[in-house]
């Protein structure tokens, strides 16, 4: 067995924190936080050009959760990463925190924009883009996107946006884990074909498996796929990964785990994959 | 109005590079004059209003102070969460600036009147609402929202409104204006229908009738000292605005007056009804058809002697 790689490692804090916090604060959307917890392992581990100790440094990369639900994974990551205390991850949700349910820019270092309500991120991106692209700055600008948020009209004013003003710059990730709101993508408002819609709009697409460390960071170090035009990484996701009562289970979007859910899935994190 | 924005808004781009000029694929034979002048910093996002502000609020994170503009309620109710999200949330330097606000476009219907707006966007936590009463507000406006970080929305007439001050007004965010000098009682205005309030001040004087007139450009913060002097010492107000009754400016005097404890003083508000005509015509028709008039604010301030 080749030993644990740093994304896979941090991958799996991310969750054990998403799981603990939810659990705590009776929260809900744990099944996005283990869908995406791949993807922003390998961002924040190999992608990004941060750093923790200057979140305002002018030519960081940008990233935005736009599919604010997620909070918990955000938070996680970035306690991580070193932005703020791992500390404060025990108090989300709690009376008084700065740690918001939506994803929250106000006192939470490391955080690009407040999201919550779906189909936002895209546009402040392009947006944060367009000004690195006029000022001639070597940032690049990432923003995670739900496939639900895939309905929102809004998404794709942004997305018709980017290649007109060739926002290479630009990196969409789509979490497809095919699971919103009510059910299937599929039954609700299908998006089949997806990565198709994307490059009838001009961007360069890519379908990766979203749970492959390797072919995420092969796919994110390879932005832009095309110069002069946006990236867009399908990322196939699996609802709830890593615990198996939780994956595609629509219930985890809403269900908070009790205590002995809890202790299955922690010892299902720490039994490794 | 129009016109004294965007010339405005050209001398400040001249000497601020951080200024930016977005629109949603409106403003023909306007918005040149800045766009040949600073390609780089403007942008038409294309019939695109929700995106428009997010682009916006992007921007501005990144440093710029962004003017979107648009026309009656595009800017504002169309894409009214992204306001609310993406710059109100991040304080973002996002100024918002809507031509045609009121009855302007008369005769285009519904859709183009804007008439909810000012109350909408007052309600926006951080949100700065300015709604000039002639050209000459409309300029000092301009250049006084560059200065002022965070949300602003701007709310102008048309172009070639008829300037009613006659030297340079004293135009600062959060104070009115004393138009006028009066002892009898104090009629307040907000936007372009200032012109016509001037007009029934004259009129009551020709009936020794002596109206102080404050124009109150900024509606949020509103100038709750100048205000409560007004109604202290005269007693009597008459607030007159092209919009709803609900929430602009009739709502805000009243609510400055019972959270100060105002006692003896008399309100009338003149303003748009609620309800949704069917009949359409020019901004002067359909202000007589609301009461927006010379005669009724007139008759408004004779009902109060």
């Amino acid at each position: 067995m080749s030993p644990e790689t740093s994304s896979a490692r941090l991958a799996r804090s991310v969750r054990a924190h998403a799981l603990r916090m939810i659990h705590r604060a009776r929260g809900s959307h744990v099944g996005t936080c283990l869908s995406a917890a791949d993807i922003l392992a390998v961002l924040y581990d190999r992608v990004l050009r941060v750093d923790p100790a200057r979140p305002d440094w002018t030519d960081r990369d940008r990233f935005i959760m736009s599919k604010g639900h997620g909070a918990a994974a955000v938070y996680a990551i970035l306690a991580e990463r070193g932005f703020f205390p791992l500390a404060w991850l025990d108090s989300y949700c709690e009376d008084g925190s700065p740690l918001a349910g939506h994803v929250t820019h106000l006192a939470v270092p490391g955080v690009e924009a407040s999201t919550g309500s779906l189909g936002h991120g895209l546009s402040i991106g392009c947006g944060m883009a367009l000004a690195g692209k006029r000022d001639g700055r070597p940032y690049r600008v990432f923003v995670l996107l739900s496939d639900g948020e895939c309905d929102e009209g809004s998404t794709w004013e942004a997305v018709l946006f980017a290649p007109h003003h060739r926002l290479d710059n630009l990196v969409a990730i789509v979490d497809y884990n095919q699971m919103q709101g009510f059910g299937s993508v599929q039954d609700v408002l299908d998006l089949d074909p997806l990565a198709e819609k994307w490059r009838a709009f001009r961007w360069a697409a890519r379908e990766i498996d979203g749970h492959d460390y390797e072919a995420i960071e092969d796919a994110l170090r390879r932005v832009p796929f095309e110069p002069g035009k946006p990236s867009v990484v399908i990322a196939h996701t699996v609802k709830g990964k890593g615990v198996s009562f939780m994956e595609h289970q629509l219930a985890w979007h809403y269900r908070s785990p009790d205590a002995e859910q809890l202790a299955r899935a922690l010892a299902e994190l720490a039994g490794g994959e | 109005m129009r016109t004294a924005f965007i010339e405005a808004l050209c001398e400040a781009a001249a000497q601020d590079e951080r200024i930016w000029l977005l629109t949603g694929d409106l403003g023909y034979s306007v918005l040149e004059r800045f766009s040949t002048r600073f390609p780089e910093r403007y942008l038409n996002v294309g019939v695109a209003e929700q995106n428009m502000a997010g682009v916006a609020a992007g921007l501005a994170l990144c440093g710029k102070i962004v003017f979107t503009y648009s026309i009656a309620n595009f800017p504002t109710l169309r894409c009214l969460e992204q306001i609310r999200n993406d710059v109100c949330y991040h304080r973002a330097n996002v100024k918002l600036v809507a031509v045609g606000g009121g009855l302007t476009y008369g005769a285009l219907g519904f859709t183009h009147h804007g008439l909810e707006d000012l109350a909408i966007m007052r309600a926006l936590p951080d949100m700065t609402v300015i709604a000039p009463g002639d050209p000459a507000e409309a300029r000092a406006a301009t250049r006084a929202v560059v200065d002022r970080p965070g949300p602003c929305y701007l709310r102008l007439g048309k172009a070639g409104e008829p300037r009613v001050h006659e030297g340079e007004p004293d135009f600062r965010i959060g104070r009115a204006i004393t138009v006028r000098e009066g002892s009898a009682l104090t009629l307040v205005s907000t936007g372009g229908v200032l012109k016509l309030v001037v007009e029934a001040a004259r009129m009551l004087a020709q009936r020794k009738i002596d109206a102080r007139i404050l124009s109150m450009p900024t509606l949020k913060p509103l100038d709750v000292e100048a205000l409560l002097h007004a109604a202290e010492q005269t007693k009597r107000l008459v607030t007159v605005e092209e919009h709803s009754l609900i929430g602009g400016l009739a709502s805000a005097v009243a609510e400055a007056l019972c959270a100060e404890g105002v006692n003896g003083v008399r309100v009338r508000s003149l303003g748009t009804s609620g309800k949704i005509e069917p009949r359409v015509g020019s901004q002067d028709y359909l202000r007589g058809m609301y009461g927006l008039s010379v005669d009724a604010i007139v008759a408004a301030a004779e009902t109060l002697l």
